[in-house]
């Protein structure tokens, strides 16, 4: 191979079986997928701005919530993670490529079909998918728009990317690591990514099962969720939500690996506990195969179901309590400095406690059936989702573009961008915990007055975060084009095989795999 | 390919059909889970053949009636009498009075649940109309039977049982079953 560079123009990206270009495509996706999902929430701030009907119609706003949600865990989220796997796996294992290039290539091309199948709903006669993210039947079937079978499809497809995926990280993993590398020297990274392909394989297939009961109940009259055929709604939250909890940690655990990757290279000590946070890690992902139900405690379950639950769901606070201790005891007495990675990373420590301690009030059944359905659930999972997910991935862009594309990024922009992000989640999502003890249900177009002040604050916030995010564009885009060169640690104190290599990393890395001590 | 990635993959791919089948396989495990338990009020869907056990007498267990309608279900539905006393192991039969208003004929389904659901499994239905199917002619009424026996073993604390039956609208469901069976009926004929 030796210098065999990319192809030129168009086809390098249609043709590529290259891990560094899949997940360059994989990044600009999950961020153009981020940036939809973002307009869709804007409309439902701004519906929500006032009480009354201003903006749009209930049914479009219904299409929105839906929209919203699903673009965001499957469209933005979740690729944005295989897009990081990709290019750090190999990196940081010592391998070459991925284990099975061309898989990878085909698991990226499917997923914007995926999405334009999806979106393209919007324009359709009846409408987008209106019933929420969780597609509950029979809203998602009986009542639901026509379409629907769109989506089902949409999310087949969907599907399919991710099982692939995962395999191919698996099989990367298993198979690729540079001699010496064992299990227990791997980069948490790694481990939070080996784990997480695990869930997915498990739970996409699951998902895959129950849209196809739904297509199979809307088409072809069968009676899995109705009711008068002899089948049962409950059924399908059960079969939903055994792939919906898992899924909920598919979407944070890998940027648990992120932030206990850059913790310890800006507090210039080792990680504090690696054995046991690949243990909490596997114990997180172990339990939530068996916390389901904790989504469904309103449904009329017998008590002793509610107490198996509620006390199976306080326990995953073990696992991640160890977390977040080894992550405070690693800057604890650290020498650290508080670069834009590391900003966003002490944030996430912070604001992904302060969404478990919601979701452990959730968790406490008599409680739930208060809060079960307001807004206090909303704030509790954009506590969770946004400083967890979305910063750990912003962490990550901001601490290996320099490798990436070769250019520090402008540390005074980065900053900003932080300080924008953190004040206007905190300004959009710290409300919506009020408005939700106090009353106000989730996924309505209009609300009580009582509730008008603090839904304000919150739509001043969320236009404030959506903005500063167009400006995190602005930034990645300056620093690929240009700007102070890197060298090849980057970081003064940052340990692993990535930072051995050239900045920005050549095409083809480790084509002989180092040596690890 | 190197062969121990090949095996990688083959694991993983059995392990996705695997979980796939699963899916589907919870829609059984869970109606076995709910009829073993009696969770969700589920009452067996077949008839109970009564065994012989003495009435216990000493007991009064208050069986209350409740008839609803699905939505869009055009069908006068109500239990003949709202509530009875009876004795666990008695055979106590009772009906529901139904009316279809509409010029055109229809079928129905009624699907029952019990409350509590820790007496759904001491709750046996040994004739019930919400067995089959119940095709009813425009503008015409008729009651539908009910026999039932309470078990003797239903737990002390629980003194009122209630029986809720929704009733469905199945005519389209029932004419797309009909339309296949006479097809098939067809077909038959026709390979004869």
């Amino acid at each position: 191979m030796g210098d065999h560079g990319p192809a030129k123009g168009l086809s390098r990206w249609l043709f590529t079986t290259n891990h560094k270009d899949i997940g360059t495509l994989y990044l600009w996706f999950s961020f153009a997928m981020f940036l939809v999902g973002g307009i869709f929430a804007l409309v439902i701030r701004a519906e929500l701005f006032e009480p009354g009907l201003q903006i749009v119609q209930p049914e479009f706003f219904n299409q929105m919530t839906t929209m919203h949600g699903l673009v965001m865990v499957f469209g933005a989220v979740m690729p944005a993670f295989v897009g990081l796997a990709n290019w750090l796996v190999p990196m940081m294992i010592g391998a070459p490529d991925m284990a099975l290039p061309r898989m990878n290539n085909w698991s990226f091309w499917i997923l914007p079909f995926a999405f334009f199948m999806m979106l393209s709903s919007l324009f359709v006669e009846g409408g987008a998918p209106n019933f929420g993210w969780t597609f509950y039947a029979p809203l998602s079937t009986t009542y639901a728009p026509p379409s629907v079978t769109f989506f089902i499809f949409a999310v087949h497809i969907m599907g399919a990317s991710s099982i692939m995926g995962s395999i191919n990280i698996i099989a990367t993993i298993m198979n690729l690591r540079a001699p010496g590398m064992t299990y227990m020297k791997m980069p948490l990274f790694v481990w939070t990514w080996f784990i997480t392909a695990y869930l997915l394989i498990a739970v996409m297939p699951v998902l895959a099962g129950v849209v196809t009961m739904m297509l199979m109940d809307i088409h072809f009259g069968t009676s899995f969720f109705s009711a008068a055929g002899g089948g049962d709604p409950v059924l399908f939250q059960h079969i939903f939500w055994f792939f919906g909890h898992p899924e909920v940690y598919i979407m944070i655990l890998p940027a648990f690996g992120i932030v206990s990757q850059i913790i310890p290279t800006f507090s210039r000590k080792p990680l504090f506990g690696y054995d046991s946070m690949v243990y909490a890690t596997a114990s997180i992902a172990f339990l939530s195969f068996i916390v389901w139900a904790h989504h469904m405690f309103t449904v009329g379950m017998p008590l002793a179901g509610e107490l198996f639950f509620m006390w199976a769901t306080m326990l995953i606070a073990v696992p991640t309590g160890v977390k977040v201790f080894n992550w405070v005891t690693t800057m604890f007495r650290g020498s650290i400095s508080f670069e834009t990675p590391m900003l966003f990373s002490i944030a996430f420590v912070i604001l992904f406690t302060i969404g478990g301690f919601s979701g452990l009030m959730l968790a406490i059944a008599p409680a739930d059936f208060q809060y079960h359905d307001t807004y206090f659930v909303v704030a509790h999972f954009h506590y969770v989702l946004v400083p967890g997910a979305i910063f750990g991935i912003m962490a990550a862009v901001y601490y290996w573009l320099p490798k990436w594309c070769g250019n520090m990024y402008d540390e005074t922009l980065g900053k900003t961008h932080f300080w924008l992000s953190f004040v206007g989640l905190n300004v959009t999502f710290f409300p919506m915990h009020f408005v939700g003890l106090a009353g106000m249900p989730r996924r309505i177009p209009d609300y009580a007055l009582q509730f008008a002040d603090f839904n304000q604050i919150a739509s001043v916030g969320a236009f404030l975060f959506g903005a500063s995010q167009v400006f995190f564009m602005f930034i990645v885009i300056k620093t690929i084009m240009g700007g102070k060169k890197a060298t090849d640690q980057v970081w003064e104190s940052a340990e692993g095989l990535e930072w051995t290599i050239p900045s920005p990393a050549p095409y083809h890395t480790f084509t002989t795999p180092p040596e690890v001590k | 390919m190197e062969s121990s990635v090949k095996k990688t993959v083959r694991n993983a791919l059995f392990a996705t059909v695997g979980m796939f089948a699963f899916g589907f396989a919870l829609v059984p495990i869970y109606d076995v889970f709910c009829d073993i338990t009696g969770l969700n009020g589920k009452t067996s869907d077949s008839p109970y053949t009564a065994v012989d056990v003495a009435v216990d007498t000493s007991r009064n267990i208050t069986v209350q009636f409740v008839a609803t309608n699905n939505e869009n279900m055009p069908w006068e539905f109500k239990p003949a009498v709202s509530s009875m006393v009876v004795h666990p192991g008695e055979a106590v039969s009772t009906e529901f009075f139904v009316r279809n208003p509409k010029p055109v004929s229809m079928v129905a389904q009624a699907v029952p649940s019990v409350v509590p659901f820790k007496a759904a499994e001491y709750f046996h239905k040994t004739e019930c109309f919400c067995f089959n199917q119940q095709p009813l002619d425009g503008r015409s009424e008729t009651l539908m039977p009910l026999r039932f026996i309470v078990d003797v073993d239903l737990p002390k604390d629980v003194k009122t049982i209630t029986l809720a039956y929704t009733l469905f609208d199945v005519t389209e469901s029932f004419k797309t079953a009909a339309v296949d069976a006479s097809a098939e009926a067809k077909q038959a004929v026709g390979t004869i």
